[in-house]
């Protein structure tokens, strides 16, 4: 003790080698973290390439589009020369008829229209005929056009030109929110029959909360049941939620489509049973009933472990102390147990939320009509309708949505504390 | 969960509802994963029990799915059944062949994540680890994401030629999509969180001081590492690759989009089947997947209660 204040007193500690103390430990340290961080290198290097920059890019094509732009540069030139407002003039007409030519020549006038038809649909083969007949056009290009077809003076389509001329965009986020651009460029929204999107994504929403209520709800007794239970017990019954947890995804669908269809095994025992008239059948499936039943089952591990592991480390004595003091045994339950709970409650409920989100597969086998989530339409547009652009706005919003609850997740309960099994 | 002598009638009356709907729930659990094996054993083309199930005729079972997964695919589906069948069987038969590349594929992408992602583990459970959080998020994340997201990133970028590969005119960049490769490395980001997920609870649950005393007794870290802590955690790896495994052979919607058309996988082929003209195939097929499911859990029930002995926790 004596020593050590003496050496403070003539100045720092240091080490055998005779560096001060806190340098040797803060470069000892340096050594260590970068030791850790290089065990993380190569794995975080590897999503990073084969998962994050990927989405980042696909993301990207939501606000950069070139299908258009980069096959009219004369139009682009003059709607960079001409501002928002100024009058269509014959010298835009030249320029559109020059690009025409030049899209007849690399075969692209296709493309080209594919993009203006995004905004306006009917609009493609405006482009494809008129690139056909460009090269015989005879000026003033104007009249000619106007000629050709009476679409090539709307103020609409010149709108949606002017729009595409530059690569990025934001059309498509308008288009994903169900919003387009009148005549005179300011936002409204579509037509009555032609929103969807928003609609989509708030059956999403309202589905993927429906489905985690009941997952709590019906996980919460079993979950209890199997923290309460005898260990042997308990690890018995616990095989009737690992066991559909290991199970593939798709065997479980397709054993829901066998048990709900009209022809299905439910029908035929609630028709042997009495319940429902052999006419009487039920449509359980290929509807939103199917998506919840088929989506809960497959979803309800997820929600009882987290539960039960929450509800290993609840003392029984708390609820029986409670009795003791004169509480009912609701009172008990309601006011001594449950709070304890709650983390449990929020990991399951919140996992399954976010999962349910992004759920595709399910919805398409057994959604029906009215069954199907937005992943379901991202689907459809990077396949069937190959608006790419679209889909990449629609993904980048519900990633949006997934990432806000990931981060809540992360603030309640920590990414470090996720458990499977 | 026995009731307290004290409990009142309407206690116990509310103690036996409340098993009893435990029950209900066990079976919805259950009753799906189970009704597909009686089901699949059925001589009509039909979903659901017939007269002849209900009554244990034996003309009302068969094994006429089986036979059609087996003979479906093949070049001479009517041929005895000697060596030349069964060697055109293992040749051509359509679920034998996308149960090979499922197996393919599901092997090599649990290589590099459960490689990749234990290295990683030990790097994250170590207290001096710099941005354990955010990385954290980063790894996780391919679970998080909708798999819909995931798997139309990794075909727009799949699609691209960056891959310096063995092309047609030499060696070049190609792309990987189509290939075995593209399959395997999105197979493998896509089963990553799961390893992290196990191997850091096991890791975290691991004893640092074995490790030092290992070292005080004269091991190097190479050896200490080897022989102490390897052998400790060894079960919490397998089980993150058993889960990696499942990932990849239970995954369609990345294979849809970035496989070519004569890489089937078992649950592309089982899409295939259900979205266009579900026969009970199809059961049949989902049977087996169940089988091996059941055959999975054991397995990693064996290692979560070896892991707990080794490592003290378990009361038995």
């Amino acid at each position: 003790m004596t020593d050590a204040t003496t050496d403070l007193a003539t100045g720092p500690i240091t080490t055998n080698d005779g560096r001060p103390l806190k340098e040797a430990l803060a470069a000892s340290l340096a050594v260590r973290r970068r030791r850790a961080f290089l065990l993380v290198a190569p794995l975080f290097l590897f999503i990073l390439i084969s998962f994050i920059i990927p989405i980042g890019q696909m993301l990207g094509k939501s606000i950069y589009n070139d299908g258009f732009s980069s096959h009219a540069p004369a139009l682009a030139a003059w709607f960079d020369a001409h501002p928002a407002g100024s009058a269509i003039d014959e010298s835009a007409y030249v320029a559109l008829r020059d690009d025409l030519v030049a899209m007849k020549k690399d075969k692209t006038a296709g493309e080209a229209g594919t993009r203006i038809n995004y905004d306006i649909s009917g609009t493609r083969s405006l482009f494809t005929a008129a690139a056909r007949g460009a090269e015989k056009m005879q000026p003033p290009y104007m009249d000619a056009f106007l000629k050709l077809d009476k679409k090539w003076g709307d103020p609409n389509v010149w709108r949606a030109m002017r729009s595409a001329s530059s690569p990025f965009t934001m059309d498509f986020y308008l288009a994903a929110n169900d919003l387009k651009r009148n005549e005179d460029g300011k936002i409204v929204s579509v037509g009555e029959g032609q929103a969807v999107y928003k609609k989509l994504m708030l059956r999403t929403l309202v589905l993927s909360l429906e489905i985690t209520a009941i997952c709590l709800l019906i996980g919460f007794p079993i979950a209890h049941l199997l923290a309460t239970l005898p260990m042997r017990k308990a690890m018995l019954l616990m095989i009737f939620v690992l066991l559909p947890f290991w199970t593939s995804l798709l065997v479980r669908t397709t054993a829901w489509m066998v048990l709900l269809q009209q022809q299905g095994v439910l029908n035929d025992l609630m028709v042997w049973l009495g319940i429902i008239g052999d006419d009487g059948r039920v449509q359980m499936i290929y509807n939103q009933m199917g998506t919840i039943i088929a989506m809960t089952h497959i979803l309800l591990p997820f929600t009882i472990l987290p539960l039960y592991s929450v509800m290993k480390t609840i003392p029984p004595s708390y609820v029986r102390a409670a009795r003791s003091l004169g509480a009912t045994s609701w009172t008990a339950f309601r006011r001594v147990y449950v709070p304890q709970t709650l983390p449990g409650v929020g990991a399951g409920g919140l996992l399954v939320f976010i999962l349910a989100m992004g759920y595709y597969i399910t919805p398409a086998l057994v959604g029906g009509a009215d069954g199907q989530m937005i992943s379901n339409l991202i689907a459809f547009h990077m396949q069937k309708s190959l608006n790419w652009s679209l889909a990449a706005a629609l993904a980048a919003q519900l990633l949006a949505v997934v990432l806000i609850f990931f981060w809540i997740y992360d603030r309640l309960v920590g990414i470090d504390k996720m458990k499977l099994g | 969960m026995a009731l307290p002598v004290y409990a009142t009638p309407l206690e116990k009356l509310w103690h036996y509802t409340y098993l009893g709907i435990c029950a209900l729930i066990f079976l919805f659990l259950i009753a799906p994963v189970i009704i597909v094996i009686p089901l699949s054993f059925n001589a009509e083309p039909y979903f659901t029990f017939t007269e002849k199930m209900m009554t244990l005729d034996p003309s009302g079972y068969s094994l006429r799915w089986y036979d059609s997964l087996i003979t479906f695919g093949m070049q001479n589906p009517d041929a005895p059944r000697d060596a030349a069948f069964w060697w055109d069987f293992w040749q051509n038969a359509t679920w034998v062949q996308v149960t090979k590349h499922s197996v393919i594929i599901g092997v090599f992408a649990t290589l590099i994540s459960a490689g990749l992602g234990t290295i990683a583990a030990l790097g994250l459970t170590r207290p001096e680890m710099p941005w354990r959080k955010p990385i954290m998020a980063v790894l996780i994340s391919p679970m998080i994401v909708p798999i819909i997201i995931s798997a139309t990133g990794m075909f727009f970028f799949y699609s691209m030629k960056w891959m310096p590969m063995l092309t047609e005119d030499g060696i070049g960049f190609g792309r990987l999509a189509g290939t075995y490769a593209g399959i395997i490395l999105a197979h493998a980001a896509l089963g990553i969180p799961f390893v992290i997920i196990t191997v850091t609870a096991t890791l975290s649950g691991f004893d640092q001081s074995l490790v030092r005393a290992a070292a005080s007794l004269g091991a190097n870290p190479r050896t200490a590492f080897f022989r102490v802590q390897m052998p400790l955690i060894m079960p919490g790896v397998v089980s993150g690759g058993l889960f990696a495994f499942t990932t990849s052979f239970d995954e369609v919607v990345a294979v849809l989009f970035i496989a070519a058309n004569d890489q089937q996988t078992i649950p592309r082929q089982m899409w295939n089947g259900i979205r266009e003209q579900i026969s009970p195939a199809i059961l049949a097929v989902a049977t087996l997947l169940v089988i091996i499911s059941v055959a999975l859990l054991t397995v990693v029930e064996l290692l979560r209660r070896r892991s707990e002995r080794l490592r003290g926790m378990s009361p038995t």
